[in-house]
């Protein structure tokens, strides 16, 4: 293991300045990822800067009812708040569905949206793997893949995305803030990540050195009735292979306003335009929802044994949806 | 869970009564200390490096640019390490290649070890291991497991490869109900909690080995043959253990210490990773399996035909005998079981928890129930109609076998009675629900072992034996045991344990632990109770009585010896997304005596949590491309979490082992087996749909409701 240097930062500025004064050097929140791939030697920084304990450990409601979520408040702390549960439930069963209760407790807001793909080739520094050393191959096109992407991957990398919490946020519109050493910035998370392309191992529009300072949410009155439903292949502590936010307003059985995201299905939370799209309007009713999931699907490229996926999301996306309905009816 | 075990008589003495764990408090609290972290002076780290390729010559290890970063102060490999000695005999054969390691530059499997990194800390062990250059002439490999390649071989191991009465297609012919079918078990390992570590030092001229193991002496024996030292010269301790389940024996983490502590002449650590447990400590090996049953229209066997094939590695033939279960569960007039194993370049399998029945109950047990199926019949009254009266192939009377006993319990504990033999048909909201059961057997043995019992002048005794507690609760045990055998009370008894100094003694495996210590330790302790009767007072040093085991189990009279049980588990299945929820499970075993209920309850629900695993979650996925492992960590090899673990009873009917001077079985291994195929017949009573595939991950299931 590579020897390192830690500091831990007092304020925002101080860790910027840390940061940009050491080429090699990499931010630390609850180190649930980072820690884990400098094991490996997947990540090997000459300094470890500690944010963890930056002022930046609130949940705030902004005026237009929205939420203003810090970059380290730690998962346990964002999926247990109560406004989190009252106004976008889906982001805290999220929050609940990923890690365990140790992790949820270290692992920070900002740190979750930077976590790096599980993917075992991306982990194994003996194998090719274009995210980690670019222009070296992908090993998942030909071998292990069963829990890869379907959707938005190309010939370079079909990783997937490991974030449960970033699957709600996107379904909810959420907009990154961060700081750099030249003031701050924000990214709407739909644009936070890249496509894939033939650079994956570019995986955010975050300038480089940008400390995440938070997360806003604007008011959706819609996801005050929403659900996360993750599919894994134990009942807990294990990454998704394919998962849903959803949340749905339905009046007069018309459905009025929707929001859906997928996750595991790509290397990034994947927000199902498509779907909301073939949705808004339509009848709350079976086949109008398996209609949109095949609408959001018809993108799919599946590899030899992953196609599993797009009948699960299918699947998913109706039991999903006709549970929100049958809430609303209530 | 629950602990109320009725219909039993009140124990006379310790034996029997629910203790905790003698060494518990230490454990808890940390006071007890594991192979790698017991601390030592001038302590120096070994780092091994694995190869990448899959087969081929290590042409070249680049050791100069490593031996000049910071700490480090060796790098062994096999253009430098000590020859030692492979032409040998141990306790488990000819000694697996994978431990004897840097003896030439041959690379038979991913994950190879190749050279040892030796330095001042781990971390500098670690960077320069991490940064060693090995150049390989690579060869293509051939992993490619199937029931139908040619090459495929009969292998005895440690029963015959091969049984056979009657004619087989004759019975088939005339059945009135077949069943043919294949079944696949994935590569599985141990996953024990604590990593394989050891320290090895000379101190005069002796070699000390502080291990994690499950058998000192039988470590003692094997480092002394490959070293050519005197037993005596060596000495292995092992106090604590955090499991072993087959994979803790001679391992390359000891034999690399002890070259390195000995090219050093200073004491040496080794510790593996999880990752590199993956190619070094052995696994059970993936099966193909194919079951062929005929029965009359009762229902009664006419023809049974098991056979499996396992891989071994290259350089190392290890049999997973999966066959062997039927010769012990069921008979028919034409009877016919074939173990075989297949050479491809990949890592030694081994000892796993219930190597053989494991794998082996899955595909029997799930074959008698599509026969029960078939016949219309209730799979339990299936199974007691094919009650054998002795052993199908042997012949031999049966010790006990108290199967019967353990359906009819079981079966009015778990409510079978009220069970609707139709599959499919019980939803409850998404889920589909479903029960199965599965009948169990594991060998019951015992290991030739000899236990030091001492009267000290104080009143008390003290207890020595070179047994091993994995983790089950061996230590007390024995003191119940002993505290009976001497007449005394538990709290006046000490046992010492994990020892080589202490004298031969049988390994914590194969089930026998309990077993073979507890008959020396009894057996030592009689005769000192009888040598104390005379009255002649203790001297200082105190009054040692030796016993030694090996007479008096050679002259146990040929039987079959078996525990047995009946395994129960009721299942919820989301076809829409492929999930599977295990309800509750019930096992009620016969297992002998039960020394302590508290331990043995235990162990038999940890047997029952790891089927569940084995049904559902567990299988090291191996890259045909690359040869080597695909995430061989604990976040990409899935055993179960205690959410996936629900309701487990673990129960048992009285079965004292008629010859066992305790009446003791042995609990370690058969909680395990059966419950996989539970499990899998219980999936099949919920969705209608048989999945002969383990495990059923949620993709499977998806795919197979496609076809229905």
């Amino acid at each position: 293991m590579k020897e390192f240097g830690y500091r831990r930062a007092a304020d925002v500025s101080g860790a910027l300045a840390l940061l940009a004064a050491e080429p090699e050097a990499r931010f630390l929140g609850g180190g649930t990822n980072l820690v884990d791939l400098m094991k490996t030697g997947v990540e090997r920084p000459a300094l470890l800067v500690d944010v963890r304990e930056l002022p930046l450990d609130r949940v705030e409601p902004t005026p237009d009812g929205g939420l203003r979520i810090g970059a380290t408040v730690t998962n346990s702390d964002l999926a247990a708040h109560p406004e989190v549960r009252r106004r976008y439930p889906a982001l805290s069963q999220a929050v609940l569905a990923g890690a365990s209760g140790q992790l949820r407790n270290m692992a920070t807001v900002g740190g979750n949206l930077l976590q790096r793909t599980r993917c075992g080739y991306f982990t194994d520094t003996a194998r090719p793997c274009n995210k980690r050393v670019p222009g070296s191959g992908c090993s998942a096109l030909t071998g292990a893949h069963h829990n890869h992407a379907v959707l938005g991957a190309s010939d370079h990398c079909v990783a997937t995305h490991p974030s449960d919490m970033g699957v709600a946020l996107t379904a909810f519109d959420a907009v990154v803030t961060y700081e750099t050493p030249e003031g701050p910035g924000e990214l709407p998370l739909a644009d936070f990540y890249l496509p894939v392309g033939d650079t994956p191992h570019r995986e955010t529009a975050l300038p480089p050195g940008a400390l995440i300072t938070g997360v806003t949410l604007p008011p959706a009155p819609v996801a005050a009735r929403s659900r996360y439903r993750k599919v894994r292949e134990r009942a807990s502590y294990a990454f998704a292979i394919g998962s849903v936010a959803a949340a749905l307003d339905v009046r007069d059985g018309v459905v009025r306003d929707v929001r859906l995201a997928f996750g595991a299905v790509a290397s990034r939370p994947w927000r199902a335009t498509a779907a909301e799209r073939a949705l808004i309007g339509a009848p709350a009713d079976e086949a109008a929802f398996a209609a949109a999931a095949d609408a959001e699907l018809a993108a799919a490229r599946p590899l030899p044994d992953n196609g599993y996926k797009v009948t699960l999301m299918r699947n998913l996306v109706v039991a999903v949806l006709a549970q929100l309905t049958e809430e609303a009816a209530r | 869970m629950t602990t109320a075990t009725t219909g039993r008589t009140a124990p006379a003495g310790a034996v029997g009564t629910a203790r905790t764990r003698v060494e518990g408090r230490a454990k808890v609290t940390g006071a007890a200390r594991y192979a790698g972290e017991i601390p030592f002076a001038d302590l120096a780290h070994g780092w091994l490096v694995l190869s990448t390729i899959t087969r081929g010559r290590v042409r070249a290890v680049e050791t100069e640019a490593v031996l000049a970063m910071p700490g480090v102060l060796a790098v062994l490999h096999h253009g430098n390490a000590p020859r030692v000695e492979t032409d040998y005999v141990g306790m488990l054969g000819a000694p697996d290649p994978t431990a004897a390691v840097f003896q030439h530059d041959r690379v038979p499997h991913a994950g190879w070890p190749v050279a040892l990194v030796v330095a001042e800390t781990p971390e500098q062990a670690r960077e320069a291991a991490e940064s060693l250059v090995v150049r390989y002439e690579e060869e293509p490999h051939d992993i490619a497991l199937s029931a139908d390649r040619p090459d495929a071989y009969p292998v005895d191991g440690h029963m015959p490869a091969v049984t056979e009465k009657g004619d087989l297609e004759a019975e088939l012919d005339a059945a009135a109900h077949v069943v043919d079918v294949e079944y696949s078990t994935p590569e599985e390992h141990h996953s024990m909690m604590e990593p394989h570590a050891a320290t090895a030092h000379w101190d005069g001229g002796r070699l000390e080995v502080v291990d994690s193991n499950q058998g000192t002496t039988w470590v003692q024996n094997e480092l002394a043959q490959m070293f050519s030292l005197d037993m005596s010269a060596v000495r292995v301790r092992s106090e604590h253990i955090g499991g072993g389940f087959g994979s803790k024996g001679l391992r390359v983490h000891q034999v690399s210490a002890a070259m390195a502590a000995t090219a050093l002449q200073r004491p040496v650590r080794v510790v593996l990773t999880r990752r590199q447990m993956f190619s070094l400590t052995g696994y059970r090996s993936p099966t193909r399996q194919r079951v062929r049953l005929g029965a009359d229209a009762d229902g009664r066997l006419r023809a049974l035909e098991h056979r499996s094939v396992n891989q071994t590695s290259t350089v190392y033939e290890f049999v997973e005998p999966s066959a062997g279960v039927a010769r012990v569960m069921y008979d028919a007039a034409a009877h016919r079981t074939v173990n075989q194993v297949i050479r491809l370049d990949v890592p030694s399998p081994t000892w796993m928890r219930a190597p053989g029945e494991a794998p082996g109950s899955f595909a029997l047990e799930a074959a008698l129930d599509e026969l029960a199926e078939r016949c219309g019949l209730d799979p339990i009254e299936l199974r007691l109609r094919n009650e054998p009266e002795t052993g199908p192939v042997s012949g031999l009377p049966f010790s006990s076998r108290n199967l019967a006993a353990c359906f009819r319990e079981g079966a009015r504990r778990f409510g079978w009675a009220d069970r609707d033999p139709r599959p499919g048909v019980r939803r409850e909201g998404r889920w589909l629900l479903g029960t199965g059961t599965a009948a169990a057997s594991f060998g019951a043995g015992a290991l030739p072992s000899t236990a030091l019992v001492t009267a000290e002048p104080d009143g008390t005794f003290t207890v020595r034996i070179a047994a091993a507690d994995v983790g089950t609760g061996a230590r007390t045990a024995l003191t119940l045991v002993a505290a009976d055998a001497l007449e005394t009370t538990t709290d006046r008894v000490r046992v010492h344990i994990g020892d080589s100094d202490f004298g031969p003694a049988g390994v914590a495996g194969g089930s026998m632990g309990t077993r073979s210590w507890a008959w020396a330790v009894n057996a030592a302790a009689a005769e000192l109770r009888e040598r104390l009767a005379l009255g002649t007072g203790i001297p200082p040093e105190g009054i040692t009585v030796r016993s030694d085991t090996t007479e008096a189990l050679q002259s146990l009279a040929q039987k079959e010896r078996h525990s047995f049980g009946a395994q129960f588990a009721e299942v919820a299945v989301d076809t829409g997304t492929g999930e599977i929820r295990v309800r509750r499970m019930l096992g009620i075993f016969a297992a002998g005596r039960i020394v302590n209920p508290l331990t043995a309850r235990n162990q038999l629900l940890g047997g029952m949590a790891w089927g569940i695993s084995m049904a559902l979650h567990e299988e090291a996925v191996r890259d045909p491309s690359t040869g080597a492992h695909y995430a061989p960590d604990l976040a990409g090899y899935h055993v179960a979490t205690h959410a996936d673990v629900p309701r487990l009873e673990a129960d048992w009917v009285d079965d004292p082992d008629p010859d066992d001077p305790v009446g003791i079985k042995g609990i370690g291994e058969i909680g395990v087996v059966g419950a996989a195929a539970a499990i899998a017949n219980a999936v099949w009573h919920a969705t209608g749909v048989r999945h002969r595939r383990l495990p059923i991950r949620p993709d499977r299931v998806l795919e197979a409701g496609r076809d229905v």
